[in-house]
């Protein structure tokens, strides 16, 4: 594997590359298929509009809906994934193995399980019409029939899963469904027998890796009752059945949340070694619940064949030319920098040693009161640290070491050949593989066994919990390879509305900044005015009526979508299905207008206007604007100056007789400001603007 | 642009003397910094305290004794930085001809170096280079006051400052407090501190106190960056009422250097050489390799699922998102709406109008407003027309209780719906009881988060990240200067006062060392491995790709240490990975024994030479793998033979204090039910230091 030179700048963890690859590496795709019920109950039973001039919503729309808007996320966010869209009890059948009542929704030039196409998503979004004509809805499991539409749902759907190893791909099965019983319409050994088959082909599925996760709906006036049946067949058992179901929902949003909230796989970005004191330390796994989304990196085409260039992941090709000799070169591993007149060299292993301080290691400092943490310690987005499940230090087996300079054929157990020889990257891609036991030889792990599972979580939940109780962050020095900095952990309770998740439990990684990032705006800011006041009593408690009038009741980050991320898909969904017009997106980030103009709104600003700008709030602002700032008075100083200068030369004969260049460019520019003509360029440049404006 | 100059005032009494090593440190960084960034600035180095006399005012007017220039200002060169790394002592303090010379020091001598260096600017500059004339005075200001000069100093202070304000100078001081400063005199300070902060107000600059040498490193500035407007114009609250203000730019990551790429294509001795590696960059289309795409033939393609869409820039610009320039208010929400690991960027900075009054006190009105109700104000940012998206921030207020400064604002990004991840994690209390802490170890972190305290009531903060500088920065231009002088200078450690923010602080882990002790015990005992759930912590793809494992890295010297030669003997650097290669070495019979004797005299030498106890936790570290080792190889005899010799001798050598050490780090005898040869029981081998202890007392 070669390393890039460059990567040893590179951020690790915040990069957007990094990123990029970390939610659209082929390696972490995802296999889905959605399972939705099309029995008649699910189109019969409504849930209550969410707000009064809607029609109900059938359990059946919720599903599409839910499943369209997600289709349009995969399609921006992971691309890579694939998707199978299949109903069951259906009327028309559709499935490779040709099974009753189960049927695959599927578009032109696509497989049955493949990659989200614009296509799909649009003709998925029109399928609910034409649904009763071209699919139909039965009911399922009746008396009477050999027929069990379940069991034949899963099974196409886990033969459609067949391609790609379970090692490599997330393979699952999202089941949407209204019926918590499904053969409760049959008795005896019928049902008896329908249940064990069903749950067995279940099983099945699940022991080729594929995972079953059920969206349940509820009805109005009967929830759906997960143990009926539902829980044996997705392998929930006593205590975590309550923990780790889904409540069941019936109104759109909750399911749409419930969905985006199943649609990340919980991926970690590393693990860490905190250290709490010496001898005591415990395994966390970090993970990026927050990071800004970019749209997807761009790929440059052949703007004649719209062909894409070259390879699509190296597309441009980079030649390294010696500015001195012209000689084409290598790429270099000696980097400089100029010093007092010197060119200074630093190997690349010089440079990544400055920088390693405990690398991968998060060392507790000490303790400080939460409001120690100001507003204005922040560089980028926070890490969410959550103890490791995995027992740390042991077994482990080294894949894939990146080594600079030197290129490893790997085998098992070459750990001590990657230690031996050529100088390690900073990071050690770690895989345990199956069967593999620890044995003492591997020397350098024995010695840095750190506390088991049960015992990690213990001291961090003690932490997490007192540190809460206290009003404390604790501060530590986190090593990461391109920035080793001080960190805050801030511990985070647990916060749970309407049945789901809001906040996880945890504690989040807040980077500090050292002195040096810290501009002093403020003190700075002092001499350049005169005298400072701050607001009377009288002010603030209008401040605090305005306040109170313009309040965001129940605001939380994320409601908001971003315009520019929205528009710019929405651009791109219309260009690819070749359509005409762009559909207006609703700028979500504007202010509300209305509710700025209610009266109440109205008048406590009007106050509060009062009561600092006084009556002529217009006057002042305009005045204000009016005012010469400093630099505005420097400007017309130096024209007035420049004018004056500009008259005591006959710039027609020096133009004429072609003296101009005898001047300097002091003089000449007194005519460029004079005249308010651009001053920027060369002498020559200069001179060709002054004759143009003479009309010479 | 205008260049900067500065006179560095350096107080080199004799009660500095014990900080100048790091004033000379952080010093010659700052001359190495602008070496870099601004090498057409101007340096001088003014030194106070000293014994001799050295400056024009004495020779042209008297006076202005113990006052030496010891650099005039110049552009900054090598020069500057080598006079910085070697300040020159002047006398001990052990020397009694020193009392005549202490008593003429007085804080009038600080004036007296601050009226050196005015003179020196005003000579250099006259009017010119207006606020660009800078001072930096480092002093402890502990000088006593002349009876003498009371009641006129105050005026003589303010006089100076109404001087250097007129000329455009500006002077800030760093006051070195606590553990910098020696036996101080409380009045003297007081006296000195209200003398020196007429300084500040006058001249509007900053007056910092430090009390530990990180904090003297970070207070210090390196590198002056000067503000840039991010935004100006009108936070819009509706239509009708709209506020001027000034964005800055609060934080700024302030980057590793990036270097340049080095060719060594040039002969060597080429002197006019650039070195420059020029980068080419050149498309090629995909059905013929070898053509190259010129860049009018290239268009951008955007990913859409497996489809690449086409788009020019010119669509691009005609279809794309383009908000209007602007700050409008959406509104006002709790403050606890808002969670600090929301906030996604670097923070803005939002400043009334300078020389707008109104603007000034509506700005305070509702920052005041808003802290007493606990709110938060939400806003909409376009900072710049054509500008492709917006921010949603949240505005914080930020109170002056400063005279010269305004009330003003923070400003944080918050992310959009898209930028969160809602990943659900397995709530705590729905975990077995044996992975909740008991009462016993909530007290233990109770305890332990109440005494690492880094924020002591009534003392400063340690490690504030105000005054902590980049450790890393550092030593890249430690780095730089040694290169300078040696091209073949190997990396130099972390400063040793920095590595102290990497590390955490030995003194505060020895003052508690008795409840990290209870600490670590009260989770040891616990452990009985569960078999865990995979379901629970729902880590299906545990071992993804992206895996990357800190305990491998962590000490990769050693290790390829270990592997290259094999261990031979237990060195000095590493003993416990050292005494883990012998022990587990199969290819003699003689190694476990050998491993364990070289362990014993090991543990001997760290215990008699250690200091104060320094090398009590690193002694502590080889006696627990001695003891596991000993373990694994049957060895139990060795072990607590070897010790109850050591603790025979700690206290034949009045070394009790390390048993101690070991009895509150539960250090015990190998029993017999954890190694079956041992003739020790449970009860002994916990009971051994303790009873040593009590004996000893």
């Amino acid at each position: 594997m070669d390393v890039d030179a460059d990567d040893i700048f590179r951020d690790d963890e915040d990069d957007p590359d990094a990123q990029h690859s970390l939610l659209e590496d082929e390696s972490s795709k995802e296999y889905v298929v959605y399972l939705v019920d099309a029995s008649p109950k699910m189109f019969n039973t409504t849930c209550p509009a969410a707000e009064q001039d809607q029609n109900d919503e059938t359990h059946f729309h919720i599903a599409i809906s839910c499943i369209s808007h997600t289709l349009k996320s995969q399609i921006i966010n992971r691309s890579y994934d694939q998707v199978a869209i299949c109903f069951f009890n259906t009327r028309e059948k559709k499935n490779l193995q040709d099974l009753n009542g189960v049927y695959v929704f599927n578009v032109a030039e696509r497989e049955f399980l493949d990659r989200p196409t614009a296509r799909l998503i649009k003709e998925f979004d029109h399928l609910e019409e034409s649904f009763s004509k071209s699919i139909g809805s039965q009911h399922g499991v009746v008396s009477g029939t050999q027929e069990n539409s379940l069991y034949n749902a899963i099974w196409a759907a886990q033969a459609l899963l067949r391609k790609g190893s379970a090692k490599t791909v997330d393979k699952r099965i999202l089941l949407f469904t209204n019926e918590d019983d499904p053969f409760g319409s049959i008795k005896g050994a019928v049902k008896s027998d329908m249940t064990r088959m069903t749950l067995q082909r279940a099983k099945d599925a699940q022991d080729l890796g594929i995972s079953i996760e059920l969206l349940p709906l509820n009805h109005p006036n009967e929830a759906f009752n997960v143990s009926q049946f539902y829980a044996d067949l997705i392998g929930l058992e006593g205590d975590y059945l309550v923990d780790f179901m889904p409540s069941a929902t019936n109104r759109l949003e909750d399911m749409k949340d419930q969905l985006r909230k199943r649609m990340f796989t919980k991926r970690k970005v590393k693990s860490l070694k905190f250290t709490i004191v010496n001898g005591i330390s415990i395994q966390l796994n970090s993970y990026a619940l927050i990071r800004p989304t970019v749209p997807g990196a761009i790929t440059w085409l052949d703007s004649i064949t719209n062909c894409p260039l070259k390879d699509l992941l190296v597309q441009c090709e980079r030649t390294f030319i010696c500015a001195d000799t012209g000689a084409l070169m290598e790429e270099p591993i000696t980097r400089l920098h100029p010093y007092k007149n010197q060119n200074i060299t630093f190997s690349m292993k010089q440079l990544s040693e400055i920088k390693r301080v405990s690398i991968g290691h998060l060392h507790l400092l000490g303790f400080k009161p939460l409001s120690c943490l100001r507003d204005y310690y922040n560089l980028k987005p926070s890490t969410f640290l959550y103890p490791s499940d995995e027992p740390c230090g042991q077994n482990h087996y080294c894949s894939t070491v990146s080594c600079y300079g030197c290129h490893w054929s790997l085998h098992q157990l070459n750990i001590k050949n990657a230690f031996l020889c050529g100088y390690l990257e900073e990071d050690i891609y770690m895989e345990q593989p199956f069967g593999f036991v620890a044995k003492r030889s591997i020397f350098f792990a024995v010695g840095i066994v750190s506390q088991g599972t049960d015992n990690s979580m213990c001291i961090f939940i003690a932490l997490h919990r007192k540190m809460i109780q206290l009003n404390r962050f604790a501060v530590a020095f986190g090593g990461s390879s391109s920035r080793p900095q001080l960190v805050a952990l801030v511990a985070q309770e647990e916060v749970i509305q309407s049945g789901s998740q809001i906040e996880p439990p945890g504690m989040h990684m807040i980077y500090l900044p050292y002195s040096d990032d810290i501009r002093l705006v403020e003190e700075r800011y002092s001499d350049s005015s005169g005298m400072v006041t701050k607001a009377s009593d009288d002010q603030i408690k209008k401040a605090a009526d305005l306040i109170k009038r313009i309040d965001l009741k129940g605001f939380s980050v994320c409601q908001l979508t971003n315009p520019a991320l929205q528009r710019h898909y929405a651009v791109l969904q219309a260009l690819a299905l070749a359509e005409d017009d762009i559909p207006e997106m609703k700028d979500e980030t504007l202010p509300d207008e209305e509710g700025l103009a209610r009266p109440g709104v109205v008048r406590a600003l009007e106050e509060f206007k009062t009561s600092v700008y006084g009556d002529n709030y217009d006057e002042e602002n305009e005045h204000n604007t009016g005012e010469p700032t400093e630099a505005s008075k420097k400007r017309k100083a130096n024209a007035e100056f420049a004018t004056k200068e500009c008259e005591n030369y006959d710039w027609g004969e020096l133009a004429d007789t072609g003296k101009l260049k005898d001047l300097t460019v002091v003089e000449l520019k007194y005519y460029l400001t004079a005249n308010n003509l651009p001053v920027s360029g060369k002498k020559e440049a200069i001179i060709t603007r002054i004759l143009t404006h003479m009309g010479k | 642009k205008q260049k900067e100059a500065l006179l560095l005032l350096l107080d080199v009494g004799p009660s500095m003397h014990s900080v100048l090593p790091e004033i000379e440190k952080v010093c010659s960084l700052l001359v190495q910094k602008k070496l870099i960034y601004n090498k057409y600035d101007e340096v001088g180095i003014v030194l106070f305290g000293t014994e001799d006399t050295d400056n024009e005012l004495t020779s042209e007017v008297g006076g202005y004794q113990h006052v030496v220039v010891l650099k005039d200002i110049k552009v900054v060169d090598g020069d500057i930085v080598e006079a910085l790394q070697q300040l020159p002592r002047g006398k001990n303090d052990g020397d009694s001809s020193i009392y005549p010379f202490l008593y003429a020091l007085t804080l009038m001598l600080v004036l007296d170096a601050v009226i050196v260096a005015m003179d020196m600017l005003i000579k250099k500059f006259g009017e010119t280079n207006k606020g660009k004339k800078r001072m930096c005075l480092i002093t402890n200001a502990q000088y006593p006051i002349k009876e003498s000069y009371k009641g006129t100093k105050e005026e003589q202070v303010t006089t100076i400052a109404k001087q250097m304000t007129v000329h455009g100078m500006r002077m800030e001081s760093i006051i070195l407090r606590g553990k910098l400063s020696q036996d101080a005199n409380k009045g003297i300070m007081d006296e000195n501190d209200r003398l020196l902060n007429i300084f500040s107000k006058e001249t509007s600059t900053r007056l910092l106190y430090v009390d530990n040498p990180i904090s003297l490193f970070g207070a210090l500035r390196t590198r002056n960056i000067t503000p840039v407007t991010v935004f100006r114009g009108d936070i819009e609250f509706s239509p009708k009422l709209k506020i001027k203000v000034m964005v800055y730019k609060k934080t700024s990551e302030e980057k590793f250097p990036s270097l340049k790429k080095y060719s060594d294509k040039a002969p060597p001795n080429d002197k006019h050489a650039t070195r420059d590696v020029k980068v080419d960059y050149e498309y090629k289309s995909s059905e013929d390799p070898d053509k190259v795409v010129p860049p009018d033939r290239r268009i951008k393609g955007y990913p859409y699922g497996p489809q690449i869409v086409p788009i020019s820039s010119a669509e691009w610009e005609a279809v794309k998102f383009k908000p209007e320039k602007g700050v409008k208010l959406l509104g006002f929400t709790e403050s606890n709406n808002v969670l600090r690991h929301h906030y996604m960027k670097d923070v803005y900075a939002f400043l009334p109008e300078p020389g707008n009054t109104k603007a000034m006190l509506a700005l305070s009105a509702l920052a005041r407003a808003m802290k007493e109700m606990n709110k938060v104000a939400i806003l909409r940012c376009v900072w710049r027309r054509g500008q492709s998206n917006v921010i949603i921030g949240v505005l914080t207020p930020n109170l002056s209780d400063r005279e010269n400064i305004p009330d003003s604002f923070y400003l944080n990004v918050l992310p959009f719906a898209e930028d969160v991840r809602e990943f659900q994690f397995p709530s705590f209390t729905n975990f077995p009881a044996s992975w909740l802490p008991n009462e016993l170890q909530l007290e233990a972190a109770d305890n332990l988060i109440k005494t690492l305290d880094l924020a002591p009531h009534g003392q400063q903060e340690v490690l504030l990240p105000d005054f902590t500088p980049n450790p890393v920065l550092e030593r890249f231009y430690r780095y730089l200067e040694l290169k300078s002088k040696d091209p073949d200078a190997a990396v130099p450690p972390l400063d040793d006062t920095l590595k102290k923010i990497t590390e955490p602080d030995g003194d505060l882990l020895l003052q508690n060392r008795a409840v990290i002790g209870s600490f670590c015990r009260s989770f040891e005992l616990k452990g009985n491995p569960l078999k865990k759930s995979r379901r629970l912590l729902g880590g299906k793809r545990s071992f993804s790709s992206v895996d990357v494992e800190g305990n491998i890295t962590a000490q990769p010297a050693n290790l390829i240490e270990n592997a290259s030669v094999k261990v031979e003997k237990i060195g000095d650097l590493t003993p416990v990975q050292d005494f883990e290669a012998l022990i587990s070495r199969r290819d003699g019979p003689d190694w476990v024994v050998k491993a364990i004797n070289e362990m014993k005299n090991k543990i001997f030498d760290l215990v008699e030479d250690s200091h104060e106890g320094d090398n009590y936790p690193k002694a502590l570290e080889c006696l627990v793998v001695l003891r596991k080792g000993c373990i694994l190889e049957q060895e139990p005899k060795q072990f607590n033979d070897f010790l109850r010799h050591l603790c025979n001798f700690c206290r034949e050598k009045k070394l009790n204090s390390f048993c101690d050490y070991l009895a509150s780090e539960g250090l015990a005898l190998i029993p017999k039910t954890e190694a079956i040869d041992s003739e020790v029981t449970d009860d002994e081998a916990r009971s051994f230091l303790v009873k040593s202890e009590s004996k000893v007392v």
